[in-house]
């Protein structure tokens, strides 16, 4: 089957293209590109990572043509209550503050959050020690929830794509970023760039803003949500997820 | 007889009543509008203020064709006009901090490592970029007759530049001025894309916290709206009182004109 790849760069092109070309058979999933190694774009455009496999292999499984949309993170589930796409599939975290707002497949994996800063650091991670800190997450994701609530008098910075984020902390513009281990690892900790940062404190633990796993968000009440589950559950079962897995990973990453 | 409700119940109820916009989450959040509206305010009226004390003698400079000052002064106002204000905050935030050296220098801390100050050095080189070109235009065109009066009252080069040339450039500069506080203020905006929270920046904020698509935008939008309101009534109160003398006077037969169409 026939998978194409559309590779939209700014909210405004997938607005006036997506429009256009919506056909009911193909099934569009919008993705971000900037959360290596769950998505990112190679040097010649085109989106790879866990999560654009993922995708892949769900469609195939579902035996559903399917189309990918890029769009950038604070953006995404707008996009998808106003049918700019029928899914996302950008490792977002099943909350309750965002189902009031769309419905989620089962997980498709979970993993813990942890805080990042300079090697040898010595922050108190509570309210006080954090006064005045300098944090940087993603613009609209669960740790902003997360830092808002526990730590109200962190300096919380907000990011367009968590590249940005690990710029700043090298530059020492943060004092700490909090996001995703495994994206810390692939994206930061293992490259040159993370050298001499390590993560601090252990995992996040607060079900209420980080929500219990990564599914895939569809509109309210779209019966899509019970599809893409049993495609995820077909995927465990048949290896395919593993094959994924493995690529990128050295633990399987569905949690428990 | 239904009791009083306070307008927050209304609100509360309007927008559970299958209402589009969530008003309510706008009510709660509206501080945080309020604080955003003041870094908006903050950075483009400082950007404007130096931007417009640098763009003074730079326009001079230009206007008299001074040797070697005129080209350099030339080479800055176009790259600064000629290239988006976007690139140049992302060149002052992200690019010099990518230098060893300029993380390593005095500059660092606390003026280069802040998104604050990159955004208003960004800002007041922009406009003043701006500001010097429309400026020398307004010196260029100042009547002769006025600069050869002035000669002719004994006035020295400088008392003729202090109180004949500059005050009526600026007069005649302002309705671009106008624009240019206008599009400063426009471009402030980009201060969201460094992690500052200005009026944008909150919009933002509240639109990614919530998962809302236009909220936050909506609010921003009515808060710079009334900004500009503002502005442009006080330099349009401006403009009467300093370009008074160029308006077309009513005399009684224009009056009458009037009366008869």
């Amino acid at each position: 089957m026939k998978i194409r790849q559309t590779i939209i760069v700014s909210v405004v092109g997938a607005m006036t293209l997506m429009g256009g070309m919506a056909a009911a058979d193909i099934l569009r999933i919008g993705v971000e590109g900037a959360y290596p190694p769950f998505s990112q774009k190679e040097a010649d455009g085109t989106l790879s990572g866990f999560d654009i496999d993922i995708a892949l292999a769900l469609c195939e499984q579902m035996n559903r043509e399917c189309e990918l949309v890029e769009q950038e993170w604070d953006g995404m589930i707008p996009a998808l209550v106003a049918k700019k796409y029928d899914a996302i599939v950008a490792s977002m975290s099943i909350t309750e503050d965002r189902k009031k707002r769309v419905d989620f497949s089962e997980k498709y994996y979970f993993t813990p959050s942890r805080f990042i800063a300079k090697e040898g650091a010595t922050f108190a991670l509570t309210p006080e020690g954090t006064k005045g800190l300098k944090i940087g997450v993603l613009r609209g994701t669960t740790l902003q929830c997360h830092v808002e609530k526990t730590f109200p008098g962190a300096d919380l910075r907000l990011y367009n794509t968590q590249e940005d984020v690990f710029a700043d902390l090298v530059t020492g513009r943060l004092d700490m970023q909090l996001n995703n281990t495994l994206g810390a690892l692939d994206g930061f900790l293992n490259t040159d760039q993370g050298k001499g940062f390590a993560f601090f404190g252990g995992d996040v633990d607060d079900p209420d803003c980080l929500g219990d796993g990564t599914g895939i968000a569809v509109r309210k009440g779209d019966p899509l949500a019970g599809e893409l589950t049993a495609a995820i559950e077909a995927i465990r079962a048949d290896g395919t997820y593993a094959t994924i897995n493995n690529k990128y990973f050295d633990v399987d990453i569905y949690g428990k | 007889m239904e009791p009083e409700r306070t307008f927050f119940e209304y609100l509360q109820s309007f927008s559970e009543a299958k209402s589009p916009i969530d008003f309510v989450l706008i009510y709660d959040n509206l501080g945080r509008f309020f604080d955003g509206a003041l870094v908006t305010l903050q950075l483009t009226f400082l950007a404007l203020l130096v931007g417009g004390l640098i763009a003074v003698p730079l326009a001079i400079a230009r206007a008299y064709r001074k040797l070697f000052f005129s080209p350099v002064i030339r080479v800055y106002t176009y790259v600064f006009c000629g290239t988006p204000l976007l690139v140049q905050v992302y060149l002052f935030y992200f690019g010099l901090g990518q230098f060893k050296a300029v993380q390593e220098s005095f500059l660092w801390d606390p003026i280069l490592s802040s998104p604050w100050w990159c955004v208003v050095i960004a800002f007041t080189l922009n406009t003043a970029a701006y500001t010097t070109e429309f400026m020398r235009g307004a010196i260029e065109t100042t009547p002769h007759g006025e600069v050869e009066a002035a000669k002719a009252s004994g006035m020295s080069a400088l008392t003729r530049m202090r109180l004949v040339i500059l005050p009526n450039a600026f007069r005649r500069s302002l309705p671009a001025y106008s624009n240019e506080v206008i599009f400063t203020l426009h471009g402030s905006v980009i201060a969201s894309t460094v992690t500052l929270q200005d009026l944008l920046g909150v919009g933002r904020w509240l639109n990614g916290r919530y998962y809302l698509a236009y909220e936050g935008f909506l609010t921003a939008m009515i808060f710079y709206m009334a900004i500009v309101l503002l502005i442009t009534v006080a330099l349009r109160l401006a403009e009467k009182r300093l370009l008074g003398h160029l308006r077309p006077r009513e005399t009684s037969s224009s009056a009458a004109a009037r009366v008869a169409a």
